[in-house]
């Protein structure tokens, strides 16, 4: 072991690791989720192509939930292009949010869906609690 | 009676373990196969949902998550037919027991739709008799369960 004397690797000053996860954790923005506005439309597109992974669909949930629970929006489409697979777990997640959003008196629509998950909401007949939409134009529009 | 299994087919037999996630030390393997057998993207898709469905009971519902207990999983994959067999290590339950989501009061219940998306996309799936294992098989060319009859084709 050679031991240097006189060098030293920089440490930011007076900062302590805890603090700098903490500063990251505060400008964290989300994950699984990619949110922008068209008008009064907060559109929500998931980023998981697959979505299975049962972090992943806690992540999920608790980023849906927190745009009804802390960010209060109130029209919110939710854009599944892009999305290939998805589990019942995820569907769980999905019902849950459809019911916050639906007590919070906002409005939720769903667009972009593949023809595979389109057939697992009509065996689950969640296509009938669900407010789905061909595309991101016609869901726009229906707001 | 055992079938003989066809010519080319792939077998393959695994040992999970029962944590979050296992699901997937033998569901890239099997995406892998489906696709070098030749299997059209809406039957991967349907294989890929029953077998995670059934992997993640077992794991969860089955092993709770002991990480003493197993799950087994037996594949077979040919041109014309997947197999996967998954037993877990725990008490069993009645498939029977599990209440219809489409009901009306349950539509909105966030769970218990493994079983039905199972039951509508594979062609056939059987429980043992303690229900702690489940036979899954999917036929190529057959037409999905959950299809709606389509208009305009009735002659």
């Amino acid at each position: 072991m050679v031991k240097l004397q006189g060098f030293r690797v920089d440490a930011p000053a007076g900062g302590s690791p805890a603090t700098g996860d903490k500063e990251r954790k505060a400008m964290a923005t989300h994950q699984r989720i990619d949110v922008s506005k068209t008008g009064d439309v907060s559109v929500v597109r998931l980023l998981d192509q697959k979505i299975l992974d049962e972090t992943a669909i806690q992540e999920l949930g608790a980023e849906l939930f927190s745009l009804v629970e802390v960010d209060n929006r109130k029209a919110i489409l939710l854009d599944f292009e892009g999305v290939e697979f998805l589990s019942s777990a995820a569907l769980g997640k999905l019902i849950t949010f459809d019911r916050k959003v639906k007590t919070a008196k906002g409005r939720l629509k769903m667009c972009g869906i593949s023809p595979g998950i389109l057939e697992v909401f009509q065996v689950t007949k969640l296509n009938k609690v669900f407010d789905i939409r061909d595309d991101l134009a016609e869901a726009l529009a229906a707001f | 009676m055992a079938e003989q299994p066809p010519a080319g087919a792939w077998q393959r037999s695994v040992d999970l373990p029962s944590e979050r996630g296992a699901s997937r030390l033998v569901t890239d393997e099997l995406l892998e196969q489906l696709g070098a057998h030749g299997w059209p993207p809406d039957d991967i898709f349907a294989i890929h949902l029953a077998a995670e469905e059934a992997l993640v009971n077992a794991v969860v519902h089955g092993n709770r998550l002991d990480p003493a207990k197993r799950v087994h999983v037996e594949c077979l994959i040919s041109g014309q037919l997947v197999r996967l067999e998954i037993t877990d290590e725990g008490e069993g339950f009645d498939p029977a027991s599990v209440p219809d989501c489409t009901l009306e009061e349950r539509l909105e219940s966030p769970s218990g739709r493994g079983v039905m998306l199972m039951r509508s996309f594979m062609t056939r799936i059987e429980y043992n008799e303690r229900g702690n294992s489940v036979l899954l098989e999917k036929r190529r060319g057959d037409p999905p369960a959950a299809e709606p009859p389509a208009p305009g084709q009735s002659s």
